[in-house]
């Protein structure tokens, strides 16, 4: 039917008229692109979060502990190596699941969603996309389940956002390598039990390798005095002659293009979390500045206050937005790292912002780690640098763009 | 044995409901739902019974609008074998699901009904009542514990001030109460298989129902705000304020 041959009243309501209720925590229906599925995996992860690991979380930073059987509930629930296949005793959800599970996990703590990530795209990824078969069946199920826990070893005491300079060496020997090195900042290393360390081998290739606790020569003691990420345990990875065999190797990848296919996986899903903390960030401010009188009046009733609080609901609803659809572009089998540095930097940066600002909001009481946000804005501090600072991201945006190299 | 979950879908118990302005009820459009708690706990009870070999099925059925699909689905998740979905976009009142789940009972010849005992919505606490009268089966209200025996159940009730066990004769209509499980939550691979399990929906008229409304809501309206309270500097200040102001004694 023609526009002219509706009748006048139907014209008068077209659809651009109608008006819907506005919901201030998501103001663009983010809820509304989701599938029923994608909404049901956000739903068990919240409850999980809200029920078994923000009871957990204050003693936790506190007394600087993981709970290692929180490896064991989220494997439970299969949100460890949630995208890979069923065959390995995983979901094989999508890349949208991965990152709503992050924010979930994220909006508690980013040490939980730490241990998540490394565990799920920096242990079990690299197995499952640059190992063989039998690598995949002896690690993943257990890895899956969180019977055993592993940790990524890439950065060095003197290379971080420089990974190709590392002095970590694979040297071959009859059957197998021998490893020499030092791995420094590494989430789970002192409770792991499988390793996937990158080393360069005598050709000066960067190769992968699987390792495991008790071999000889290989130990991971813990980095103590930490004041981010206090749940979640980090150490080294101290390699003196490791002697591994030829199945250790994870045969189909070299160069840096292994650690990185990992990476990028991780900021994406740090992406998404950065954004949980400071939606938690967000949602306390909001309810403290209500909840708080100053001089008669709720110190939400302030000018001040509203305007943070608007600017946080702008940045964290646009940033949303952002990693949802980088995460259908990836489920459509469009991978850009470059996006996902514009999201992962675009997303720390701004939730370190947010939740200082929600510190400064909470007064006295913001440093007080009963009220949560002290906590969330020490751990963004290491969010916002680790898997590539902000300005590394910035470099990566810039190269991309200019066509110039300004990491040197 | 076969079992049929009766579950609804409420506002999230997290969420803060609030009055539409006129007057006529709830605001619902873009606020969060999700499955009555304690139908959660039913279908937690019936998901067990399935594991521990007591329960042969385990049917789920929500009478609502289209969405409540999505309930249904996450009962699924939980362990649930299939759902049905009666469709009604009318507003649904005790009475009206009870004869409607009559309905589906007549057709399903389940030997158990669990529901929820009330859900946290309009905290009715009538649907599992009506449904027992009505097919004229056992009912065993607030359970915290359901044991089976041949032919029989007993059931631990909660009832003011403490426990009473009872029995019941098979089929029976039994609604589960706060402590009788903690409900799983649905992990992701069950979440998956979730969506191969069936739906089938169904209508008011199929099952011969006339699902209008018997009762009109007269007027919504939110709670008093809490009064600030106040100290007393002595006893007896406060034996003539609790006997001239509160009226109490």
């Amino acid at each position: 039917m023609s526009p002219a041959a509706q009748p006048a009243q139907d014209q008068d309501k077209i659809k651009s008229d109608t008006a819907t209720p506005f919901v201030w925590e998501d103001p663009l229906l983010l809820d509304e692109q989701l599938t029923e599925d994608e909404r049901m995996v956000r739903d068990a992860a919240r409850d999980y979060c809200r029920d078994k690991l923000m009871p957990r979380v204050l003693e936790a930073n506190r007394h600087e502990r993981f709970d290692r059987e929180i490896m064991n509930e989220m494997g439970e629930l299969g949100f460890l190596g949630a995208t890979l296949p069923e065959k390995y005793g995983c979901a094989g959800v999508n890349y949208v699941c991965y990152g709503l599970i992050a924010r979930e996990v994220e909006r508690v703590d980013s040490g939980y969603r730490s241990a998540m990530s490394v565990q799920s795209s920096l242990v079990m990824h690299p197995i499952h996309t640059y190992g063989t078969e039998a690598q995949r069946d002896k690690y993943l199920p257990k890895l899956a389940s969180g019977e055993w826990v592993g940790c990524f070893g890439l950065t060095e005491p003197d290379a971080g956002s420089d990974p190709g300079s590392m002095r970590t060496t694979a040297k071959k020997v009859d059957g197998g390598y021998v490893l020499n090195g030092t791995k420094m900042w590494i989430t789970n290393s002192p409770i792991a039990d499988v390793f996937v360390v990158w080393a360069k081998t005598e050709d000066g290739k960067i190769r992968g390798f699987v390792l495991e606790k008790g071999m000889k020569g290989l130990s991971a003691p813990k980095i103590e005095g930490k004041f981010s990420l206090r749940a979640s345990t980090t150490g080294e990875i101290v390699m003196d002659n490791v002697e591994v065999p030829e199945d250790a190797l994870l045969p189909n990848v070299s160069g840096l293009r292994g650690p990185f296919g990992c990476l990028n996986r991780a900021r994406y899903g740090i992406a998404w979390g950065a954004l949980g903390a400071a939606e938690f960030c967000w949602h306390a401010a909001r309810q403290y500045t209500l909840d708080r009188q100053m001089f008669g009046r709720p110190l939400a009733a302030t000018q001040l206050m509203q305007k943070k609080l608007a600017d946080m609901q702008t940045e964290i609803t646009i940033g949303l937005q952002t990693c949802l659809r980088i995460g259908r572009l990836i489920d459509e089998g469009k991978m850009m790292p470059e996006a996902i540095s514009l999201a992962k930097r675009n997303s720390c940066g701004k939730a370190l912002d947010i939740a200082r600002v929600a510190r400064d909001m909470h007064g006295g009481n913001g440093i007080a780690d009963e009220f949560h946000v002290i906590r969330h804005v020490m751990n963004l501090e290491a969010v916002n640098t680790y898997e590539g600072t902000h300005d590394v991201h910035a470099l990566i945006l810039g190269r991309a763009q200019t066509g110039i190299q300004a990491f040197g | 044995m076969k079992v049929l979950v009766a579950i609804k879908r409420v506002i999230d118990a997290y969420v803060k409901v609030r009055v539409k302005s006129d007057g006529s009820g709830v605001e619902t459009q873009n606020v969060k739902m999700s499955m009555n708690p304690f139908c959660e706990i039913a279908v937690e009870e019936a998901v067990r019974m399935k594991e521990a070999g007591i329960a042969s099925e385990v049917v789920v059925v929500s009478c609502g609008q289209q969405n409540s699909q999505e309930t249904i689905r996450t009962a699924l998740a939980m362990g649930a074998d299939r759902g049905i979905l009666v469709q009604s976009d009318a507003e649904l009142q005790p009475l009206a699901i009870a004869k409607l789940l009559k309905g589906v009972v007549e057709k399903e010849q389940p030997e158990l009904v669990l529901m929820g005992k009330q859900a946290v919505d309009n905290d009715f606490n009538q649907t599992g009542q009506m449904l027992s009268a009505l097919l004229d089966w056992s009912q065993a209200t607030f359970a915290s514990k359901i044991e089976k025996s041949d032919g029989k159940l007993t059931v631990t009730r909660e009832i003011d001030g403490g426990l009473e066990t009872i029995e019941v004769a098979l089929p029976a209509v039994v609604t589960a109460d706060l402590r009788l499980n903690e409900p799983r939550y649905a992990s992701l691979p069950n979440i998956m298989k979730a969506k191969k399990k069936p739906i089938d929906t169904m209508s008011a008229e199929d099952l011969g129902v006339d699902p209008s409304p018997r009762l009109s809501v007269v007027k919504v309206s939110e709670p008093p705000a809490r009064q600030g309270g106040a100290k007393v500097g002595s006893v007896a200040e406060l034996v003539e304020k609790l006997k001239n102001e509160a009226k109490v004694i």
